[in-house]
């Protein structure tokens, strides 16, 4: 994975006629720490200096038009002026700082928007609603004694075990099926499958308004398909969205149908890396497909399994929009993530909502490690 | 796999059940999309009083279809949310991707004290939600009075993005080979000029798997531009206008099947037209924080 640096001077500088005590030198540290921050900050000024970006009655495509050249033109711009700057350097010194022009404003703009705003968010679930007075675990506290947190916690943890289950159990069955069929049929309905991973979630919960929508007796026809099948059959309407627990199960219907693509996409690419000769192989001593597939397929793709799996679960965990739109988190379907928006923005309280954040951040951090740990293991074997 | 192995006769038996399965999932699948695309051509007093499956009796029945759904709801903010939508997402898409760029070549070709510490921190942060983000990053931007304006959005967009961008570029211009560079370098190319004609040139796979994950990723966000560009009816995009519509309830229920197909109707002809670069973004992106 690491690569020799090639392009650095490997010979040593000729000895200088003064004395020079360090290889960096405090003067080259700070030219550094300058050529990183230089592009960011000036970037972020020059953009927010145009104020014609905020003109509110400016014309929509020119707007667009400037944003977009601004945008793309401005950020390669600073990149080449600090390239140009550091290169009047002297030899020496140029070479030592010029890598900080490249990486720095990375490390700048990712400790502003992800550093700082993790040791912030952390700092205020001490303290109150307004961030005022310190609390100690106050805000811990009332998240895990308050129904209306324990609730929206049970929620997430239903989430994260019904999803992922029947977005792989689906996506691997479809993937298996897929594979036996002719390469046409099967493209097809891959993409089928696959295409709501184009769809946002706000999209995706108003496809499936229409699925659960509700017309009382007497109020018209049923509009929604699943009443209209539920009427058909000799049943009274039912307000999908709001028949405890089981709206919660519907509003997961929609995460797994957006998500089953996915893990589909995946797995099929990791089935169709199964060696033949394998499973001939298990078909000649009389194995049976189900068999073979238990006792050869699965156990090959099994690490391709738990990446999707995790993967899915980490999505699942932060789902929010789906719950806001559809429900707003009312009628016993809150979850984590969007009880964090609801208390930070609709309740004003930002302890609260930052105590709901560190556990949203606490929960995925081993399953993280776990998949890069996972990943890299198999880069090695590679 | 067994598409030769499998004798003819079994063929024949064994694979109706698959194709029938196969076919019943996908019918089930496409059933929700299929039925608000034909809502949304439907006359608004139709949409409200029967279901969409209704049209299959009168099929050529003209007057039941029409385009005023579509045009409506382009005229009632989703026109201007479109445009704010565009203006959202390529900015928001290249200048993560340049800065990454950037950055991975530092990390995988020139040599620097605490390189190695640096990768392992950013790759690290992908563990970090946005979530985390929103209460501090909000307050910065009320104070300096930016919140409502793109580059802010931008901005917020390239910080959550990078981790994933940087590990993804890093790794892919590590693995090329250190003869071109070298030999560049010894033609007298400096670092900027071998990163311009070579690098970027060499890897245009991965920014373009990259960039249309993050596109997407982007066009269909809803929570950061929720907080950071907010619901004034100016500067609203995509997502927040359709769930504000979706939000008012029975009234609007006759133009959201339109509205929505406004706002997918880009990321699905990224789908439609650059399936195998969105496959290989969506697998690479599978660990974004």
């Amino acid at each position: 994975m690491t690569t020799p640096p090639v392009l650095e001077q490997e010979n040593p500088p000729p000895p200088a006629p003064i004395a020079q005590p360090q290889e960096d030198g405090f003067g080259v540290w700070i030219l550094r720490v300058l050529s990183a921050l230089v592009v960011p900050i000036v970037v972020i000024v020059f953009f927010f200096a145009f104020g014609f970006l905020k003109d509110e009655n400016a014309n929509k495509a020119v707007q667009v038009l400037v944003a977009v050249v601004v945008g793309i033109g401005g950020v390669w711009a600073m990149y080449w002026g600090m390239d140009r700057l550091v290169a009047m350097l002297p030899n020496r010194a140029e070479a030592s700082v010029r890598p900080f022009v490249f990486v720095g404003p990375a490390l700048a703009i990712l400790s502003f928007y992800l550093v700082y705003p993790a040791v912030n968010t952390t700092i205020i679930s001490f303290k109150d609603a307004r961030s005022a007075n310190w609390v100690g675990f106050d805000n811990y506290a009332r998240v895990f004694t308050e129904s209306e947190y324990l609730i929206s916690m049970r929620n997430s943890v239903i989430w994260v075990l019904v999803v992922p289950f029947f977005a792989v159990a689906i996506g691997l069955a479809f993937a298996t099926m897929a594979d036996k069929m002719s390469s046409r049929a099967e493209s097809v309905s891959k993409s089928l499958i696959f295409l709501p991973m184009a769809i946002s979630f706000v999209g995706a919960s108003v496809v499936w308004t229409f699925v659960y929508a509700f017309r009382p007796e007497g109020f018209g026809e049923q509009i929604g398909i699943l009443n209209a099948i539920w009427t058909n059959l000799g049943n009274d309407p039912i307000f999908w969205l709001s028949q405890q627990p089981w709206n919660n199960l519907m509003l997961m219907v929609i995460l797994v149908w957006l998500q089953t693509g996915f893990s589909m996409v995946i797995l099929s690419s990791a089935i169709k890396g199964v060696p033949d000769v394998l499973l001939e192989a298990a078909r000649i001593d009389g194995a049976t497909e189900w068999y073979a597939f238990w006792k050869v397929v699965f156990p090959s793709i099994f690490s391709t399994v738990v990446v999707v799996w995790t993967t899915v679960l980490i999505t699942v965990w932060k789902v929010f929009d789906i719950v806001w739109v559809m429900t707003g988190g009312q009628n016993g379907t809150q979850v984590v993530a969007q009880q964090m928006v609801q208390e930070f923005f609709s309740n004003r309280n930002n302890g609260v909502g930052a105590a709901l954040a560190v556990l949203l951040f606490i929960a995925v951090v081993p399953i993280l490690i776990l998949n890069v740990r996972r990943f890299q293991a198999e880069e090695a074997v590679r | 796999m067994s598409k030769v192995t499998t004798a003819p006769g079994v063929r024949q038996t064994g694979r109706l059940p698959i194709y029938l399965t196969v076919g019943l999932i996908t019918a089930l699948w496409s059933v929700p999309t299929v039925g608000l695309l034909i809502n949304s051509f439907r006359e608004p007093r139709t949409i409200r009083g029967s279901g969409w499956w209704t049209v299959f009796g009168s099929l050529f029945d003209s007057t039941a279809w029409t385009l005023g759904n579509y045009s409506r709801v382009l005229d009632e903010g989703f026109g201007n949310a479109f445009a704010n939508t565009l203006a959202v997402s390529i900015p928001s898409v290249v200048i993560p991707i340049t800065i990454a760029a950037f950055a991975a070549y530092a990390f995988a070709w020139m040599n620097f004290p605490g390189r190695n510490l640096l990768f392992a921190g950013v790759v690290g942060l992908m563990v970090v939600p946005l979530q985390m983000a929103l209460i501090p990053i909000l307050r910065i931007y009320t104070n300096i009075g930016v919140t409502g304006t793109y580059p802010a959005v931008w901005l917020a967009h390239a910080g959550f993005g990078l981790p994933l961008a940087v590990y993804l570029l890093r790794n892919y211009m590590g693995s090329l080979p250190s003869s071109i560079i070298e030999s560049a370098s010894i033609d007298g190319a400096d670092h900027f000029s071998i990163f311009r004609r070579l690098i970027i040139p060499l890897s245009v796979p991965v920014l373009a798997s990259f960039s249309i994950f993050q596109f997407l990723w982007v066009w269909n966000d809803y929570l950061v531009a929720l907080v950071f560009l907010g619901i004034e009816p100016q500067s609203r995009v995509l997502t927040v206008e359709l769930a504000d519509l979706a939000g008012r309830g029975e009234g609007a229920l006759n133009l959201l099947p339109a509205a929505a197909f406004v706002t997918m109707v880009l990321p699905l002809a990224v789908f439609f037209g650059l399936q195998r670069f969105f496959v290989r973004g969506m697998t690479a992106g599978s660990v974004k924080g």
